[in-house]
């Protein structure tokens, strides 16, 4: 047995699955009687028991507002606030804590930079690259965007396995190019971009690069120091915490140059009706109360994938990833959608003479969740000429056990369907 | 697997496989497109309107087996059928699969009754009633697109 088939089945000292598992109380729930298989991970991830207490306790002992009060509870919850922006800064390598802006999510995160960097940097007649495997939040804010200033977005190709042409991206930089913004990993095929290769070639001619890191931060180490993006994205409930907490990341020196986004409270330094001063980073990006218990949560989540070990959970999930992909290939009706070099977690395909819809209600039936539909990337299903797959997608608590019950699911589909 | 035969009965996984009036239909007078975007069905209904009878119907375009089956099923028990049957059609339709019906399963609802297992699976909704709101502004003299949305 190699050592990656032993990862696989959670049986080294480094990695116990079945440990992990214990951690997430969800995954102890039934459906329509069977034991809940999940497999939609890269929609949203399950919450691990430190994090809701995480969350419970900032509720229960130490909740007021933050940056404001002089008392002790407002004193325990900005600690706890700003503690979790230092969690967020370690994990991405980032400098400073100033260059860590909470949003909501990284649709919130794009939306921020394309409103404010965008804006001020972006005219008509300038380009934006972005590649054809993006999910909606990374095509549709650089549209809107477009109509507003005559910009023009330039789409990267990508092959019938579903990776760049990278000789195409490096023909459409030009002296028009003034952003690139690209996934880390496409959640609906799986790639893993070459992105340290694509911000090269864009710092190469001065063009700051965008990453949607939403589907990367769960499985794989994030350094933006040693990538040198100019700026990165996540969202929290991608990563074991909760919804309506994310991460922008941006270079303090672009942070600074752009105007602020939302104006309110706590984003300001000094207002009189004639002159407002505005507030230092990362507070600037911050109007109004912030989420407080989400960031404490995402802090939670942070430190708990740290005690895992993120190099243990790459490994672990790519031999997984592996053993499934060998397992869906046994099925002779199944297309695999998405066949990269280098892959995280997804598995996505369609099946001859099943509609996916169709498929994720039997797979339910069987206590089996995957995503099925577009996967909010309609250009990359028209890129492969089909309107939606079925997708399932691994974390670090799936095991060999839960894809073969989404293999046997399967099976049982394709005898309803006969 | 009872479960999953009370949705996929039969009758739907045939029509599916099998759809009934499916083509274009040159006579056609009334043309809707009809789309879910949840799943991505899309269809274009054609319906032939005489007087107050439809005098046929015609569908093409893709969908899950239970979008499908069900613009088949519709297609044929309202051929022949006047404006105002197909109306009531259309509402015992709804009542079934939205679960809020008697269950009243005589007349022409009883060939509907296959779609009842759909009230089990509110997600699936949509992709059942997404042929009959097409009839249903086809009828209405809408030439237009519905979305399930």
């Amino acid at each position: 047995m190699t050592a990656a088939t032993e990862l696989a089945r959670g049986q080294t000292a480094t990695y116990d699955v079945e440990r992990l598992r214990a951690d997430f109380p969800i995954l102890a729930e039934t459906v329509n009687g069977r034991p809940l298989v999940y497999l939609d991970n890269a929609a949203t991830t399950q919450k691990p028991r430190a994090v809701i207490e995480a969350i419970s306790h900032y509720y229960e002992r130490d909740n007021a507002n933050v940056h404001r009060g002089v008392h002790l509870l407002s004193e325990r919850a900005t600690a706890s606030y700003e503690g979790a922006r230092e969690k967020v800064r370690a994990f991405i390598n980032a400098a400073s804590v100033r260059e860590i802006v909470f949003v909501r999510g990284t649709t919130e995160g794009v939306n921020l930079v394309a409103q404010t960097y965008g804006r001020k940097n972006i005219g008509a007649g300038d380009e934006i690259i972005i590649s054809a495997m993006e999910h909606h939040s990374n095509i549709v804010p650089w549209q809107m965007l477009c109509e507003e200033t005559g910009a023009i977005l330039r789409v990267i190709p990508i092959n019938d396995e579903g990776e760049i042409l990278f000789d195409e991206y490096e023909k459409l930089l030009c002296e028009k190019t003034k952003l690139v913004a690209i996934v880390h990993v496409s959640n609906a095929l799986g790639t893993i971009n070459p992105i340290a290769k694509v911000i090269a070639a864009a710092h190469a001619r001065n063009v700051p690069v965008l990453i949607d890191g939403a589907q990367a931060a769960p499985h794989t180490a994030i350094d933006v120091h040693a990538l040198d993006c100019d700026f990165y994205l996540f969202s929290g409930h991608k990563v074991f915490g909760p919804t309506g907490i994310g991460v922008l990341y941006g270079k303090s020196r672009l942070l600074e140059a752009m105007p602020p986004w939302q104006g309110g409270g706590d984003m300001i330094l000094s207002v009189t009706f004639e002159k407002t001063v505005y507030n230092a980073l990362p507070y600037k990006f911050e109007a109004g109360t912030p989420n407080i218990a989400g960031a404490i949560g995402l802090g939670a989540a942070i430190d708990y994938l740290s005690a895992a070990g993120i190099e243990n959970i790459v490994a672990y999930e790519q031999a997984l990833l592996e053993y499934a992909t060998d397992q869906l290939a046994g099925i002779p009706e199944l297309r695999m959608i998405g066949t990269a070099r280098e892959k995280a977690s997804v598995l996505s395909f369609v099946i001859e003479g099943i509609h996916p819809h169709d498929l994720g209600t039997i797979l339910d039936q069987e206590g089996v969740a995957v995503r099925t539909g577009h996967h909010c990337a309609q250009p990359v299903m028209q890129r492969f000429g089909i309107p939606a797959t079925a997708r399932a997608s691994l974390a670090l608590y799936n095991t060999r056990q839960d894809v073969d019950a989404l293999i046997a699911a399967i099976h049982k589909a394709m005898e309803v369907f006969r | 697997m009872a479960d999953l035969r009370e949705l996929y009965q039969q009758v739907i996984l045939d029509h599916n496989k099998n759809p009934r009036n499916f083509k274009k239909l040159e006579s056609a007078n009334r043309t809707v497109e009809g789309y879910n975007p949840l799943c991505g069905d899309n269809y274009t209904l054609y319906v032939e309107l005489a007087g107050d009878v439809i005098k046929d119907v015609g569908f093409q375009g893709n969908g899950c087996a239970i979008s499908k089956a069900s613009a088949s099923v519709m297609s044929s028990i309202t051929k022949g059928k006047t404006r105002e049957e197909a109306e009531e059609l259309f509402a015992g339709f709804r009542r079934m699969v939205t679960g809020s019906g008697s269950g009243e399963q005589q007349g022409p609802m009883e060939r509907l009754a296959p779609f009842s297992g759909v009230a089990e699976h509110p997600s699936r909704v949509k992709c059942a009633m997404l042929a009959w709101h097409s009839l249903h502004n086809a009828i209405e003299g809408e030439e237009s697109t519905v979305t399930t949305e």
